[in-house]
C-alpha cells in the first residue's frame, strides 16, 4: 500500500495526470446523465441518438455480411435479408445524420466552444460518405462493376487513383470493412465524448448568453434529482 | 424495380422521383419534430426553467 500511495502522489505520474484530467474535463455526471437541460425536451434532439442506432444496425450487420461472405449474401435468403438490413440501416444512418446536421445548423450547435464538436461532425460525414462509396463497390453485383468503370475516370482526373483504384475490388473491400469503419466508429465516439464533456448547446438567446453548460435551475428529470 | 427511376426536370434542377421523395419526407419528418409535443416526466415539467 505504501509503494502505492507514493505513486499516486506522485505528480509525475503520467497515469494520475491523466486520471485527474479525466476527473476535470469528463466527470460521470456528464458522461451518464439522468437528468438533462429543460431545452432538451424536442424531438430535434432524437435525431442524433437514431443516426447512432442505425450506426449500431450497420456494423452489426457488416460484420455478419464479412464473416459469412458474398456467395451467401446474393444466394441465400437469409444472405439477402441481411444484405437488405445493412443497406437500409446504411439509409436510415444517412437520413437521420443529415437531419441531426440540419438540427445543429438551425440551432448554431458550433456556440460556446463546441466548434471542434461541429467540425469532427463534418468530418464523420464525409468518411461515412467514403464508406458507402467503397460499400456500393464491394456489392460484387453489376451496380458495382457499372459505379467502379464510371468513377475511376472521376478518381483519376483528381489524381487519387494512382493511390485508390476503384477498380481494385480487394482494396475497395478492406477499405469499406476494416479502415474506414474503423475511422467512422473513433470519430463518433470523439464526438459523443465532446458533447457530453460541454453538454447540449442552449438555445439561441435574444439577450445574449455565455454559459456554456445548463444551470442547476435548467434541469428536470428523474424525481428528487436537484442540484 | 428494374426499370430505370423518372426523372423530375425543372429549369437546371434534375432529381430522380426517389430521391425527391426521399428528401421531401426528410423536410417533412424535422418539421414534424420541431412542432410535436415531447414526452416529459412525471414531475410535470412545463417546459420552462424551475
Amino acid at each position: 500500500m505504501a509503494t502505492t500511495n507514493s505513486v499516486a502522489s506522485n505528480p509525475k505520474s503520467w497515469t494520475l495526470r491523466l486520471r485527474k484530467a479525466i476527473d476535470r474535463h469528463l466527470p460521470m455526471d456528464h458522461l451518464l446523465p439522468d437528468r438533462q437541460p429543460y431545452y432538451v425536451g424536442s424531438w430535434v434532439y432524437v435525431f442524433g441518438v437514431v443516426t447512432i442506432a442505425a450506426l449500431v444496425w450497420v456494423v452489426v450487420s457488416g460484420v455478419v455480411l464479412s464473416f459469412m461472405g458474398p456467395q451467401w449474401w446474393h444466394d441465400s435468403r437469409l444472405g439477402r435479408f441481411f444484405n437488405s438490413l445493412h443497406f437500409w440501416s446504411v439509409q436510415l444512418f444517412f437520413i437521420f445524420m443529415v437531419l441531426h446536421l440540419w438540427g445543429q445548423y438551425f440551432m448554431a450547435g458550433w456556440r460556446s466552444g463546441r466548434a471542434a464538436t461541429w467540425m469532427i461532425g463534418v468530418v464523420i460525414f464525409a468518411v461515412s460518405i467514403l464508406t458507402a462509396f467503397t460499400g456500393y463497390l464491394s456489392q460484387q453485383n453489376f451496380d458495382s462493376q457499372f459505379i467502379a468503370i464510371n468513377a475511376k475516370d472521376a478518381m483519376n482526373a483528381a489524381g487519387a487513383g494512382a493511390f485508390f483504384n476503384v477498380l481494385n475490388f480487394g482494396q475497395m473491400y478492406g477499405l469499406h470493412v476494416m479502415l474506414l469503419p474503423i475511422g467512422v466508429t473513433i470519430l463518433v465516439v470523439i464526438h459523443i465524448v465532446m458533447v457530453r464533456t460541454r453538454g447540449v448547446v442552449k438555445p439561441i438567446d435574444p439577450e445574449g448568453s455565455s454559459r456554456s453548460h445548463g444551470e442547476a435551475s435548467d434541469f428536470v428529470g428523474i424525481k428528487g434529482s436537484v442540484k | 424495380m428494374d426499370s430505370p427511376a423518372t426523372y423530375f426536370h425543372w429549369g437546371f434542377i434534375l432529381i430522380s422521383v426517389p430521391n425527391l421523395v426521399v428528401i421531401g419526407g426528410m423536410i417533412v419528418l424535422f418539421a414534424i419534430a420541431l412542432v410535436a409535443p415531447f414526452p416529459h416526466s412525471e414531475e410535470g415539467d412545463d417546459g420552462h426553467d424551475k
